[in-house]
């Protein structure tokens, strides 16, 4: 099988577990969510009819006596079909509809963040590694402190620093609330000025990691015979780190990519939490809040899809970079 | 901290002074088999294991000493200073104790699931490495597909299904467990296949010594510092995912950990009435323990890669003319 073809299969699996997993979860754990759920809804008004009942049994499952298996039949179709049932929090929204509402939110934070804090950091870790045993080595330790900073009270130290204290950037929000949503030159830069908060947050905390997994490798390259080649050419110091040692040394963090997305993206959950960021993260939190157990389902799946999906184009993106993984082992 | 404490030895025995860069002589003395395994006195770790040592010691012993963390008194939100050392919360009660058994819990947590985690990783990864073929690839399949799906979002959904009142310790433990391994089983995977190539492990094989004996006395001892080095990541990921899960209120319940300290911060509006006392102490203390505990793993890199070390500053002045 070619490259590609084990990443694509890899990935069909993950989707598979992370879909599985959402339907086991709520029915091995203790607990009666549907009644909640039902009663909940009566409570605002909803009709009670059997189908949305229905949908709430697929997802979290029912005491009826329907087999397992085609519960988990019937629950495939309705994740196929986009239909992940009526939130309760925010009545009478479908769950997609509050999904897609505050996904783009998410997306946009979390990823200019992300591409921030990778090229910053892979630029340092460059430099680090390369002048080792110069003065920049104190500057590693240091980050170790960065990456040990929970996210989200490096969030409450930058809002008290930053907003309480001296008033540069607002409080809390995703954007002026005076303002409707919307392509306007206004919305927009509104929305950057309330994201830089959030976004320096994440970009703080995930640096290190970024620095230290480059730094390390570079120091690993340094040694390798072709720089000594390099170097006994007298080719320029600056030529031979960025295209001699650099881009062999990159090679590590690209691949690493998917586990620092998933904590950045675990961090930025809570970060929003904060921030009352009117994103992904939040909703999660106000739907376990409000025990709405529909919505929650659909954020972790949408989370995860898009966590795979991030993954899934790194990896096809390293398979161009990098041609030796294209070749059969 | 069972797997950090052989590494205090090298401090109590004042061999080198705490010189960055090790003379040449003292390294090119040969070592005893466990001298290999330790790692080397650096300034780094020093103050790793000094940063550990000291909050290691306020967990346990902080607890014994300070006055009564609940107790209510009405001198709220008094700045830090006078009877309290670092100031009282909205109803007055002392930070300090509050922080002693804050820190104490968070280090049970942390341990607890370190060393689940990292027994975990090592079931997998290291079993998984040695046996090969069809369980190595079920194995490094369902480690991969562990690691892509993001933990916290799914410890957060775990955690709301559960009741609050049948959320104990035990089951935070436990979750943060099965979500935190497969990054550290990848790493025992990688080092257990280059270990099970070599000439000494294929002897012991043909000398015809079982499969669970060749593992654990050929193959484990070499995989300590990787251990090492795996146990003290998840003890750093298990303090701050479980800071972040109740600092959202998902907490284990009756725990007091430095995130639900956290927690009744920022639910005591502690930002808003600036009451820094509150809510500073417990997020440096989770960041000060992280860094130890990450310097700590630095001289454990150094021992698994030599080439990390940091060279003799003949070398690299002659690199910086060359620059």
């Amino acid at each position: 099988m070619s490259y590609y073809g084990r990443k694509f299969a890899f990935y069909l699996v993950a989707l598979w577990a992370a879909v599985t997993l959402n339907f086991f979860i709520p029915r091995l754990l203790p607990g009666n969510p549907v009644d909640i759920l039902m009663a909940k809804l009566q409570q605002r008004g909803g009709s009670v009819d059997p189908s949305v009942r229905r949908t709430y049994e697929l997802l979290l499952g029912s005491d009826s006596d329907e087999s397992l298996w085609s519960q988990y039949l019937s629950y495939w179709n309705n994740m196929a079909h986009g239909d992940l049932g009526i939130s309760v929090s925010a009545f009478p929204a479908k769950v997609s509809d509050v999904i897609a509402q505050s996904l783009p939110w998410t997306i946009v934070l979390v990823g200019i963040a992300t591409l921030i804090s990778f090229a910053l950091g892979v630029a340092l870790g460059i430099v680090v590694g390369w002048r080792r045993g110069s003065w920049l080595d104190s500057l590693v330790p240091a980050t170790t402190v960065l990456a040990a900073v929970p996210y989200f009270w490096l969030a409450l130290i930058l809002v008290a620093l930053f907003s309480s204290a001296l008033h540069w950037f607002p409080l809390l929000g995703g954007y002026d609330v005076r303002l409707s949503p919307g392509w306007s030159w206004e919305f927009i830069s509104s929305a950057a000025y309330y994201g830089v908060l959030p976004a320096l947050t994440i970009v703080i905390s995930s640096i290190g990691g970024w620095l230290l997994g480059m730094r390390n490798m570079m120091v690993s390259t340094a040694s390798e015979d072709y720089i000594l080649t390099a170097q006994a050419k007298g080719l320029r110091p600056g030529r031979i780190m960025m295209r001699y040692a650099a881009r062999n040394a990159v090679l590590p963090s690209v691949a690493g990519f998917a586990i620092s997305l998933g904590f950045v993206v675990s961090g930025a959950i809570v970060t929003e939490q904060v921030f009352s960021y009117p994103g992904i993260g939040s909703k999660l939190l106000q739907a376990v809040q409000n025990n709405d157990y529909a919505l929650m389902q659909g954020i972790f799946l949408v989370i995860t899809v898009a966590v795979l999906g991030a993954n899934l184009i790194v990896d096809l993106l390293y398979g161009v970079i990098d041609p030796r993984t294209r070749a059969r082992r | 901290m069972t797997n950090i404490s052989p590494s205090t030895e090298p401090v109590s025995e004042p061999r080198q002074g705490p010189v960055p860069a090790a003379p040449e002589a003292a390294r090119r003395r040969p070592v005893s088999g466990w001298r290999a395994i330790l790692p080397r006195w650096s300034p780094k770790l020093g103050v790793g294991l000094g940063l550990v040592t000291a909050i290691a010691l306020f967990g346990i012993l902080g607890p014994m000493v300070v006055g009564d963390p609940a107790a209510i008194n009405n001198v709220g939100l008094t700045p830090p200073g006078g009877g309290h050392l670092l100031g009282t919360t909205q109803t007055g009660q002392d930070v300090f104790a509050q922080l002693a058994y804050a820190t104490r819990g968070s280090l049970q947590v942390g341990l607890l699931v370190g060393v689940m985690a990292t027994a975990l990783s090592a079931l997998f990864g290291i079993i998984g490495g040695y046996v090969g073929g069809a369980v190595d690839e079920v194995f490094s399949l369902f480690s991969n597909v562990m690691l892509v799906i993001p933990g916290l979002p799914l410890v957060i959904v775990i955690s709301a299904f559960v009741p609050a009142a049948q959320r104990g310790a035990w089951m935070i433990a436990i979750v943060l467990a099965i979500t935190g391994w497969a990054a550290s089983s990848r790493v025992l995977r990688a080092q257990t296949l280059s270990l099970r190539n070599r000439d000494y492990v294929a002897a012991s094989r043909v000398a015809g010594e079982k499969p669970w004996r060749v593992v654990s006395v050929e193959i484990l001892p070499n995989l300590l510092p990787v251990l090492a080095s795996q146990f003290v990541f998840a003890v750093i990921f298990a303090i701050l995912s479980e800071a972040g899960l109740s600092f959202l209120g998902l907490g284990a319940s009756n725990s007091s950990t430095l995130g639900t300290m956290l927690y009744y911060a920022q639910n005591g509006f502690a930002l808003q009435l600036e009451a820094w006392w509150w809510f500073v102490p417990p997020g440096a203390v989770i960041a000060l323990f992280g860094c130890g505990l990450s310097l700590i793993n630095f001289s454990i890199d150094e021992i698994i890669n030599p080439k990390l070390r940091t060279e003799p500053r003949k070398r690299a002045a002659s690199r910086s003319a060359a620059a």
